[in-house]
């Protein structure tokens, strides 16, 4: 059963949070890590998903759709304000060159 | 509701008999593998199987323990909370009833724990008297890890969230906590017969 | 307006086929109709649903294949032996059949011009997809940076877009095909997996920056991921996007 990312989630993470969150940034409650939602660790076939710190392998978030309305569980994953679609989005972390 | 896919049926095959299909529930002819996290693969003269909390004293098996003990092998129907169910699979292993006489307990609840930090937990009356196993065969073979294997608890009558795969111990508690997915929103008994899937179910 | 006011919603909404196209024996690109589309970047997806007469529905991600210059928007699926909705969008999906979507999604793993380069693409099967879009509005857009794409394929039967690829070649873009079970005999290009010494060969020397975008199965994105990271590329200009089953 191969891991996924956050790109997997997308989708989910849009219509709850009402933003584009792949490029949100956040630090991993247990262990500090820093990170973009679309590097997590997605594990997508389950009772829901299960969002895992790259670094230290714990959950960082859970996604469930109980009875057809989507929960999502957070709090282990503390997000930046201003990231995501109300921040840079799209760009790589660095400045362009050419 | 969205408008049908034209042509559209699924994976899905009909059920067989109604009556052993649960509300909501579909059949599947594969066996879906579904996982909150990654694969462990517990060397087996590494692994133990333990038995502990409110007991008057905890009790270990190692894997070779454990393969000498009294096993039998039923076939059961499971059902999965994401909506397929599986009739007739066969497992073996070892009653939950023969675990639990090794210990003195008054505990009422327990919590099957397992490696990669899963956890589930079940009130003693829904494991005893037949009613769950510690399996490690499933159709005849050794049980695969991404099933689950070595070991995994297997507790038919619910959903089958609550067969905790990769299971390593029963914690025995005077009061009932909730595990992974029951602190996640899903149903704290998980009944498939009373479609008990989500908190307030 | 009424309109600022919803987009900030993800709405489902329905398309029209237009047309298929055979890619190759496993893989069909869906040309659909999208009313309302108000656009979208290259390297971003949308999320597929299929519902079933009796309300059962199934969901899967797909990147769209096109450019946001094109006119329609392009899917393409990659029929899975086991899967349950591509058997259904490759075989039994006709032009002029309604599909329900929602998107564009994604904002991480997309790449626009104004971004810059040098532009480095590594796909894995049918993780060249995004690519395609990224390579159409790199040509849409003058192709003022270099682009370069690492495409490793089963074999030449199972690669996608190839006439096209050809021609994004002539147009400047570099691109470098792997192919790891089979090869014709008097075949030019490279052979095997994407490894160290492929990537030390293909990409640019970490001095150049490039901008890297990985695209495939896990294991193949992984891989590929920390051999340019030991090779000194800076792991915050590698972006990652996995498939795994759940595209079935």
């Amino acid at each position: 059963m191969e891991a996924l990312d956050g790109n997997a989630i997308a989708g989910q993470l849009f219509e709850y949070f009402g933003n584009e969150m792949t490029t949100a940034f956040g630090t991993c409650a247990h262990c500090g890590t820093r990170a973009p939602i679309a590097e997590l660790v997605v594990y997508a076939r389950a009772p829901g998903a299960v969002v895992r710190c790259r670094h230290c392998g714990n959950v960082v978030m859970v996604l469930v759709p109980v009875r057809g309305e989507l929960r999502v569980y957070s709090s282990a994953f503390r997000m930046e304000q201003g990231s995501g679609a109300n921040g840079p989005s799209g760009q790589h972390r660095d400045e362009k060159t050419e | 509701m969205s408008p049908i896919s034209r042509g559209f049926t699924g994976r899905r095959r009909s059920a067989a008999d109604p009556s052993r299909v649960p509300p909501g529930q579909h059949i599947t002819g594969d066996f879906p593998v579904l996982s909150a996290g990654p694969t462990p693969h517990t060397p087996l003269q590494e692994w133990t199987f333990t038995i502990g909390g409110t007991v008057d004293e905890p009790v270990s098996w190692t894997w070779e323990e454990f393969m000498a003990l009294p096993a039998e092998t039923v076939t059961v129907d499971i059902h999965c909370v994401t909506k397929w169910s599986k009739l007739g699979t066969t497992w073996k292993g070892v009653a939950v009833d023969t675990l639990l006489d090794a210990v003195q307990t008054d505990a009422e609840y327990l919590t099957a724990w397992s490696d990669g930090g899963y956890t589930t937990n079940l009130p003693l009356d829904d494991v005893t008297d037949r009613k769950a196993w510690v399996a490690y065969e499933y159709g005849g073979e050794p049980l695969e890890p991404e099933h689950g294997g070595p070991a995994r608890l297997l507790v038919p009558h619910l959903y089958f969230w609550k067969s905790a795969k990769w299971v390593r111990g029963l914690t025995l508690t005077p009061t009932d906590e909730p595990g992974f997915w029951e602190t996640y929103g899903y149903h704290n008994h998980g009944d498939p017969w009373l479609e008990q899937r989500y908190q307030g179910d | 307006m009424a309109r600022a006011a919803i987009s900030g919603r993800l709405i489902w909404r329905l398309g029209r086929v237009v047309e298929l196209v055979d890619e190759t024996p496993r893989c069909k690109s869906l040309v659909l109709e999208l009313p309302d589309w108000r656009g979208h970047r290259a390297g971003q997806h949308v999320d597929v649903r299929l519902t079933a007469e009796d309300g059962y529905q199934a969901e899967r991600s797909y990147s769209i294949a096109s450019a946001p210059e094109d006119e329609h928007v392009v899917l393409t699926v990659e029929r899975l032996e086991d899967g349950e909705v591509s058997p259904y969008l490759t075989e039994v999906l006709r032009p002029g059949d309604e599909l329900e979507l929602r998107g564009p999604i994604g904002g991480y793993f997309v790449w626009e011009s104004s971004q810059g380069g040098p532009l480095l693409m590594i796909a894995g099967g049918s993780g060249v997809v995004p690519f395609r879009a990224m390579l159409r509005h790199w040509a849409a857009s003058r192709r003022a940076v270099r682009a370069r794409l690492l495409y490793s394929s089963r074999t030449l039967e199972d690669t996608i877009y190839r006439k096209e690829l050809e021609r994004v070649a002539e147009e400047g873009a570099d691109v470098q095909l792997t192919l790891t079970r089979q090869w014709p005999a008097d075949w030019r290009g490279h052979r095997g997996r994407v490894d160290r010494d492929l990537l030390a060969e293909v990409a640019w020397p970490p001095q150049q920056r490039p901008l890297v975008y990985i695209c495939g199965p896990t294991a193949f994105v992984e891989a590929v991921a920390e051999a340019l990271v030991d090779a000194g590329h800076e792991p915050g200009r590698i972006k990652t996007e996995r498939f795994g089953p759940t595209g079935a």
